[in-house]
């Protein structure tokens, strides 16, 4: 099957905006521009966009404590994430969330989450209401290998079978959770397995592979909307960076093992397929990268330039 | 008593390991607590010294890490549980309040239940809400369960290490942002503070300031500042909530007829309610102004920093509390 040329372009760009995006944040956390600290998804943007390209707005999303990506990808706007992560009063949750709490309800970012597998719940209850509204919405919850040893996603999947419920549950095995690797506290040979009993289908993809996301996801989402039900992904992928910004995330994984996953970056695995294929020159390609960083560049200085929101503001939202 | 100085963190790790040597039934296991010391990097070198069988990374997993470590207790283990931040005991709630706090009971006096559950809590890192509650109080309203704070380094390694000795749960909290403070604390290894003792951290006659966990640190800087203005004030720490040391507590208002109680977490049905009305049944016919009590917010803790500092009790807080209080010396 190949892929339309504009959903190869759109997602080529929408790697680009993560992976600069990211960039930025380590800058601002290094000029001290921002408080706490952020985990980045450099390294891990063909999971994002190629689910989220997949996708409709009015699809949903659960994400993670690294969830940067999947909102650059589901539609966040990179200058309310900015001033979210700098805790701007502009920022999609008026600074109130911050880096692992961006959510934007407008397009189905349910949120992130700090809680590890915190999304299960949320993604699968998303399903059901799309169900019992009688829509034919989908719900995806991006979710660690880390997060994949929590009770929880064992509960929802047994939910999910029994009532045939429209959730994909997309697994970033990125191979650690923290500084632990994944194989040392996680059983089993694959994390995809773990949907068998329960009669959930499941498929492992080259998650640096964007097309190869976007197929599996497709074929997901078609089986969701028709009724069929859930479908699990797991997504072999990496991070490039450390666990977050303060982690250089070296002496738990070796120089060659990190230069081995960026030998196969998935922006420039994209960039090498379009131009193989006569879609887009490499000027052409060029041109929508300094697009990318004018977007960011405008991004950062209309974050910079926001203020703080007003301490009034600490009592409004506890509730509704 | 010898004594050396060292870091909050230090205590807890030095503690932590006098006990494994002391007693090779004890245990550490929690999330990245191996070769990583944990993410807040306080008990680097543990894993060297114990090895993989005694300090163990677990999965993320935390219903069923502190399941085992109850389960383990039952059967003759005296495990430590590490939950990373105060905020995911949560996820564990029902091993800990349906399981740990009542096996003693429920069984008629058969079963011991000795875990420690070491966890953290404190907001001012940015964290947010999901990161940065004090949520004690929780523990301290169930039965069976023991619950202790630590403001110092030697209270941090006292405690902990009556907490590993103590044959009920019991649940520490450290406050994550003292890690670094510097203390001098006893070394020899037996060691060990009794529960159910509150400390007084600095001596007073006008006013109580009964403060936990950090918030002792903004007592004794508004206890400062008071003194500057004339005003001298008892810095009283309880140290453990469950047990709870009330005699000491209401001695000192007896002493001084005045109270502020602060601490750190949810205002609202928080402990500071539980010491106050200890406090007015006790030294009722003392007291000689409303006692006040402080603590975060009633909000889910706010990442922006302007917001977060504007959730937390400060010394301004605690001296303006005690100014109003029109303290005059006859
Ligand atoms: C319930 C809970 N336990 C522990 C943590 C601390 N923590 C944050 S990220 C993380 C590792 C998660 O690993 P994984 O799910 O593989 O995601 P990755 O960071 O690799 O993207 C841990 C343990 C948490 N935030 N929530
Ligand atoms: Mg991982």
């Amino acid at each position: 099957m190949s892929l339309p040329s504009e959903i190869l372009i759109k997602m080529y760009r929408a790697m680009l905006r993560i992976r600069r995006f990211e960039e930025q944040i380590w800058e601002v956390y290094t000029g001290g521009l921002m408080h706490g600290l952020a985990h980045l998804y450099i390294g891990e943007e063909a999971v994002a966009v190629g689910v989220c390209a997949a996708l409709r707005d009015d699809d949903f999303i659960t994400s993670t404590h690294r969830g940067h990506g999947h909102c650059v990808a589901k539609g966040g706007n990179l200058e309310a994430m900015m001033a979210e992560v700098m805790g701007r009063v502009t920022g999609h949750c008026r600074g109130k969330g911050g880096s692992m709490h961006i959510a934007d309800m407008s397009v189905g970012i349910l949120g992130a989450n700090g809680i590890v597998g915190g999304g299960f719940g949320i993604a699968t209850g998303a399903a059901l209401s799309a169900q019992k509204r009688g829509t034919d919405q989908v719900a995806v919850c991006f979710f660690g290998d880390g997060a994949s040893n929590q009770g929880i996603f064992f509960e929802v999947m047994n939910f999910a079978a029994i009532w045939k419920l429209p959730v994909i549950y997309v697994c970033e095995n990125n191979h650690y959770g923290e500084y632990t690797p994944t194989e040392n506290v996680t059983a089993g040979k694959s994390i995809a397995d773990r949907s068998l009993p329960f009669g959930i289908p499941s498929t492992t993809v080259d998650g640096s592979d964007a097309i190869a996301v976007y197929e599996a996801t497709a074929a997901a989402v078609e089986r969701a909307r028709k009724g069929d039900g859930a479908t699990l992904i797991e997504c072999d992928t990496y991070r490039y960076r450390g666990h977050h910004v303060g982690d250089p995330g070296e002496g738990y994984r070796s120089k060659e093992e990190i230069e081995s996953w960026m030998a196969k970056d998935p922006i420039q695995l994209l960039r090498t397929k379009i131009m193989d294929d006569n879609i887009a020159s490499g000027a052409e390609l060029d041109a929508e990268e300094r697009e990318v960083e004018k977007e960011m560049e405008n991004a950062l200085e209309a974050a910079k330039a926001a203020p703080y929101p007003d301490v009034e503001e600490v009592n409004q939202h506890v509730y509704a | 008593m010898s004594m050396r100085e060292m870091t909050y963190g230090e205590a807890v790790k030095e503690a932590m390991a006098e006990e494994m040597r002391r007693d090779p039934t004890v245990f550490l296991m929690g999330e990245d607590v191996g070769k990583a010391g944990t993410v807040f990097k306080v008990l680097l070198g543990l894993h060297d010294e114990f090895g993989d069988d005694r300090v163990i990374d677990t999965p993320i997993a935390e219903a069923g890490l502190v399941g085992l470590g109850v389960g383990a207790a039952l059967t003759g283990s005296r495990p430590i549980v590490d939950i990373m931040f105060g905020d995911f005991i949560a996820l564990a709630m029902d091993q800990i309040v349906n399981q740990a706090a009542k096996l003693r009971y429920m069984s008629g006096g058969q079963a011991i239940v000795p875990i420690t559950i070491r966890s953290t809590m404190g907001a001012g890192r940015s964290s947010a809400a999901q990161h940065s509650q004090s949520l004690h109080a929780w523990l301290a309203h169930i039965p069976g369960l023991k619950v202790a704070i630590p403001s110092t380094p030697a209270d941090a390694k006292g405690l902990f290490k009556t907490a590993v000795r103590d044959d009920n749960p019991v649940v520490i909290y450290e406050d994550k942002m003292m890690y670094a403070l510097k203390g001098m604390v006893p070394t020899e290894e037996d060691y060990t503070i009794p529960f159910g003792q509150a400390h007084i951290k600095r001596e007073g006659d006008d006013v109580t300031l009964i403060a936990t966990s950090s918030m002792v640190h903004v007592a004794l800087d508004a206890a400062d500042a008071l003194a500057e203005q004339g005003i001298s004030a008892e810095v009283l720490d309880p140290r453990t909530l469950v047990p709870l040391d009330r005699e000491t507590l209401i001695e000192s208002v007896v002493k001084t007829t005045r109270a502020v109680i602060i601490d750190e977490g949810y205002k609202s049905f928080g402990i500071t309610g539980e010491i106050a009305s200890t406090v007015y049944n006790g030294a009722f016919d003392y007291i000689d102004a409303p006692i006040v009590r402080l603590g975060a917010m009633d909000v889910p803790v706010p990442f922006s920093k302007p917001l977060e500092d504007a959730t937390i009790p400060t010394p301004e807080d605690v001296i303006k509390a005690v100014q109003d209080m029109k303290i005059i010396h006859r």
